[in-house]
């Protein structure tokens, strides 16, 4: 099974899902996160889904589970790139992600994280 | 009964043109297809009813009714019973029921072909409307504006919803508004799709100011107990835009009457 890989960039870490998640490997990725937001020291992480074209409520309930578990471990955690179709199935499914920050893409996340974790400093 | 009709072909056909409203030599063109179907014993009528087809197309074009249409067609028979009751033969008599039995089918299809060619002119017309009802238009560098006409239902919202998140991603923008000034009423279905649109658009990292909210409107809204949360609600399109302008963190000076300067801060 292939993992996830989780890059480090300055204190944030950058996780681009590139392939359609399964049930497992959702599983395995936040459990990576979560060792690697603690071992890094990560202020900041960010989640590029610009590749993914088909979500479900798991994976929905995935990035809300992921941005929970950030924020328990005083990282900030932002979504970015996701596509219309899947915002909007996300939608009809009910899942608004109340508490996920977005961006429109990688560099926009970048921003926000600078701009937030700057306030918080 | 075919020599019959060609022998008459002229007065026929002139007094079927008088009788109904059409062009004559339209008139004599589907004649003589008919003419021809009836010399072949009537077996392959495909000609002519392309032909028919053709006529009922047009008129329902230039917005002829049913039953002026279908009249066209059945005033042959009016047209050639005057010949034939001036002959008054039987055998005559009973080929000019078979003949009306023709005509009546002919007639029929005309119909049909009509309310055919309608409907695919009702069909165009509703997609144009939807394709021209949903303009996403851009105010500034990175803010975009929806403004909404008329009645919106699912189909439409769902179209609003695509090409927002869609300009969205091609133009990188942060901010929308979705204008609903020419929007007359608003009920739960319509707030409920309101607010899927500004969640997706918050889902995709843009934020969302819902503009034009008239007192009625509000007031409905209200009564109906609808629950907008927090998104950002303003009175004109004008307000949306200033709040945009603050929250993209551009400044507008002067006054707007004379002149407005406009400086992009630097983040």
């Amino acid at each position: 099974m292939d993992r996830v890989p989780i890059l480090k960039l300055g204190d944030l870490l950058i996780v681009s899902i590139q392939v359609d998640l399964d049930d497992q490997s959702v599983l395995v990725l936040q459990e990576d996160l979560a060792a690697a937001v603690v071992s890094r020291g990560a202020k900041g992480v960010i989640i590029d889904i610009s590749a993914v074209e088909i979500v479900d409520s798991f994976t929905g309930r995935m990035l809300a589970t992921i941005a929970a578990m950030c924020r328990m471990l005083d990282a900030h955690a932002v979504v970015v790139g996701m596509r219309p179709a899947v915002a909007i199935t996300l939608v009809e499914l009910g899942l608004s992600l109340g508490g996920v920050r977005t961006a429109l893409d990688l560099e926009k996340g970048v921003a926000l994280l600078n701009h937030v974790g700057g306030t918080a400093r | 009964m075919g020599e019959l009709l060609r022998d008459h072909e002229e007065q026929v056909v002139n007094r079927w043109a008088q009788s109904v409203d059409a062009p004559r030599d339209e008139l004599l063109e589907l004649y003589r297809a008919i003419l021809g179907a009836i010399e072949q014993g009537g077996g392959d009528l495909a000609d002519l009813r392309g032909l028919l087809t053709e006529l009922s197309r047009s008129r329902a074009r230039v917005g002829y009714s049913p039953a002026e249409t279908s009249k066209a067609v059945f005033g042959l028979k009016g047209a050639f019973y005057e010949i034939v009751v001036a002959d008054a033969d039987t055998e005559v008599l009973r080929g000019f029921i078979r003949f009306a039995r023709l005509i009546d089918d002919l007639g029929l299809f005309t119909f049909e072909a009509y309310a055919e060619a309608r409907e695919k002119i009702i069909m165009d017309q509703a997609e144009q409307l939807l394709e021209l009802s949903t303009p996403v238009v851009k105010l500034w560098d990175g803010i975009l504006a929806v403004p909404l006409i008329g009645t919106l239902d699912s189909a439409r919202t769902q179209v609003v919803m695509e090409k927002l998140l869609e300009a969205l991603v091609e133009t990188g923008a942060e901010h929308a508004v979705i204008d609903i000034t020419g929007v007359p009423a608003v009920d739960t279905q319509v707030a409920q799709h309101l607010l899927k649109t500004v969640f997706a658009a918050r889902l995709m990292g843009a934020e969302c100011v819902i503009s034009g909210i008239r007192p009625q409107i509000a007031h409905t809204i209200v009564t109906l107990g609808i629950e907008f949360g927090d998104i950002v609600t303003k009175t004109s399109l004008a307000d949306a835009l200033a709040h945009a302008f603050r929250r993209s963190g551009v400044q507008v000076s002067g006054r707007p009457a004379t002149h407005v300067t406009v400086r992009a801060e630097q983040a």
